[in-house]
């Protein structure tokens, strides 16, 4: 299992291969989901620049970290990786990944999904988009 | 006692600084009541404020010991 914060862009492909393969558990998974949240160029009937991500360092790892072993409690995973941006980001960056290895499909989906669901409504993580016409703290996410 | 607090997004913009470690005499404080003490009468607690003590979340009527870290921030807007 891999929790981490990361200042810079990354390529989520390359990301789960490269765990993928540090795993070293080929042949036992039979199902890796995964999700990739990305940053719009629109949020609320606006354009947006660009976006400042702030998180509480320290709390926002131990945070995903106890969200995962409850996924992990709850189905029968084989590793899960959850990747989270801080730091300026542009549209089009990749701000979250989370994939799941497990032996079948239905916990692989359904840990990937709960794990996704827990991340934005309690995980510490901040945004604050440049518009055009100044700065503004995201106060709401969009319902799934 | 002595106690951090941290303050994080449009709250730490509300009250203009990100911490600070604050002496209180000996008692029973909640999470709630600290805030009033910090931010002062004019800034009333906004709305879904929460709060985590060393790390973890806690409810308004939590309390506070010497030593602890809490942090008040707005609803988070992560993924």
């Amino acid at each position: 299992m891999k929790v981490e914060i990361r200042k810079e862009p990354f390529s989520p492909c390359r990301e789960v291969e490269s765990y993928q393969s540090l795993m070293q558990k080929a042949g036992h998974y039979g199902a890796m989901a995964s999700f990739v949240g990305t940053m719009r160029d629109f949020n609320e009937g606006a354009e947006i620049r660009e976006m400042m991500l702030e998180h509480y360092p320290g709390m926002t790892e131990k945070h995903l970290e106890s969200i995962c072993r409850a996924a992990a409690a709850k189905w029968e995973l084989l590793d899960v990786l959850v990747l989270h941006r801080v730091g300026h980001i542009h549209s089009g960056d990749p701000i979250v990944l989370v994939a799941v290895w497990s032996a079948h499909r239905a916990a692989a989906f359904d840990a990937c999904r709960f794990i996704m669901e827990d991340l934005k409504s309690r995980a510490p993580f901040w945004k604050q988009e440049t518009l055009v016409a100044g700065k503004r703290w995201v106060t709401r996410n969009m319902p799934g | 006692m002595s106690i951090t607090i941290k303050y994080f997004a449009s709250l730490r913009e509300l009250l203009g600084r990100s911490e600070e470690n604050l002496e209180l005499g000996a008692g029973n404080i909640t999470v709630a009541e600290l805030w009033e003490q910090v931010a002062g009468k004019q800034k009333t607690r906004p709305k879904n404020v929460l709060t985590a003590i060393n790390m973890e979340y806690v409810k308004a009527d939590a309390r506070v010991k010497d030593g602890d870290e809490v942090a008040f921030f707005p609803p988070v807007t992560g993924g």
